[in-house]
């Protein structure tokens, strides 16, 4: 019992380590724009990781984030929904490092999938149709089961082994 | 400039942490099931049985594995899910916030509904009965 509740006082410390780094990553975003690598956020990463890599802000255009951080209680069949004060850190972070033009690369103004966009598919387009659907990988959103360093924010060609 | 976020950042920490204290999610569950008058305490075969019951198209184990013990994998997503009972990882059911935040969506995915606080109680139960 005792090692629970010390348990749950750890966990409240990390949390409050946790909104402290968000502080901190925030005023790095103001300071240099989106110049540093693959931008994170912890709040990000804690919440739209958590069932399946958190997709990096660069692969949809602001408006897609707008429209998904709205909708998030239906969520591709799930509920995702979160308190409005966590959804709103989200979203800044998300549109502030959003894809910056939209109409070149996507069917859509705002399409809510990534893996719906034309340049997705067309930088995919070696992969077949039943590949994508084989118990290893079983969705093209899992982008984690060929780009290995994707929970990591990278994409890299040596990173890719395709199960 | 830096010096004064860093002093504030320090005082909100500690803040945090005093607050910290104890706050075991089954505490406010318990509090909320024994509302209901006719309400003797938690079952973990209550709770093993609901883990396992289908809903709509999912049940909680279809996610989480029959034997939470084992890691499970996202149904839709794929992707990996570390173990749900605390004997294979102590990190799980210790955060309030975090326990309820995932009862109410995967009640919601499974069952359509909110689960009550005597079934959230009961699979709490069950999970921390787990051992070895
Ligand atoms: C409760 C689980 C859950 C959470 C939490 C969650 N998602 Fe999702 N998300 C899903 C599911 C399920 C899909 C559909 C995946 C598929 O079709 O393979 C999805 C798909 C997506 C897609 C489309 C992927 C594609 O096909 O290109 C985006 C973008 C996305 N989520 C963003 C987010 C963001 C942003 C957050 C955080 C606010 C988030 N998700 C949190 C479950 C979740
Ligand atoms: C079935 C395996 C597979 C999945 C799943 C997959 N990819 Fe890819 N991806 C590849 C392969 C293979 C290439 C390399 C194509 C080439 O060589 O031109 C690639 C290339 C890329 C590139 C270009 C990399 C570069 O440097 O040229 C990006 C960016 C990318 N994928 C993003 C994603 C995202 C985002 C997801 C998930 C929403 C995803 N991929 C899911 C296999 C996959
Ligand atoms: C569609 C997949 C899916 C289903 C079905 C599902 N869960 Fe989950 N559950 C998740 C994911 C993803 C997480 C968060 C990831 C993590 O914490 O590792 C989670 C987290 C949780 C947590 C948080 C535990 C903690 O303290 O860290 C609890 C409690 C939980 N689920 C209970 C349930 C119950 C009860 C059911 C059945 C009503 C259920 N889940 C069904 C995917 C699912």
């Amino acid at each position: 019992m005792n090692t629970s509740k010390a348990h749950a006082g750890l966990r409240s410390i990390s949390t409050a380590l946790l909104y402290l780094a968000v502080i901190s990553t925030s005023s790095v975003v103001w300071a240099d724009g989106a110049t540093k690598p693959a931008p994170t956020n912890p709040v990000w990463q804690e919440e739209c990781g958590s069932c399946h890599i958190a997709y990096p802000p660069r692969f949809l255009p602001a408006e897609s984030w707008q429209q998904l951080m709205g909708s998030l209680e239906d969520h591709f069949g799930t509920d995702a929904s979160i308190d409005a004060g966590t959804a709103a850190t989200i979203e800044t972070f998300l549109t502030r490092n959003a894809k910056r033009s939209k109409t070149d690369t996507m069917a859509t103004d705002a399409p809510l999938r990534i893996t719906e966009g034309r340049w997705f598919r067309r930088e995919h387009d070696e992969i077949a149709a039943a590949k994508w659907k084989s118990a290893a990988i079983g969705s093209a959103a899992n982008c984690g089961a060929c780009h290995r360093e994707a929970d990591k924010g990278s994409f890299r060609e040596r990173d890719i082994k395709v199960p | 400039m830096k010096q004064t976020v860093f002093v504030g950042g320090l005082a909100a920490l500690l803040f945090a942490a005093s607050l910290a204290r104890a706050a075991d999610p089954l505490d406010a569950i318990t509090a909320a099931a024994q509302a209901d008058k006719s309400f003797s305490g938690f079952s973990a075969a209550r709770g093993e049985t609901l883990f396992r019951t289908k809903g709509k198209d999912w049940s909680c184990s279809t996610c989480h594995t029959a034997d939470p013990r084992n890691p499970g994998r996202h149904t839709v997503t794929g992707k990996a899910i570390q173990p749900m009972a605390p004997v294979s990882n102590p990190k799980r059911l210790t955060d309030p916030a975090k326990v309820e935040k995932w009862f109410k969506r995967n009640c919601g995915d499974v069952f359509d509904r909110e689960c009550t606080a005597r079934e959230k109680g009961d699979v709490i139960t069950w999970l921390r009965s787990l051992a070895r």
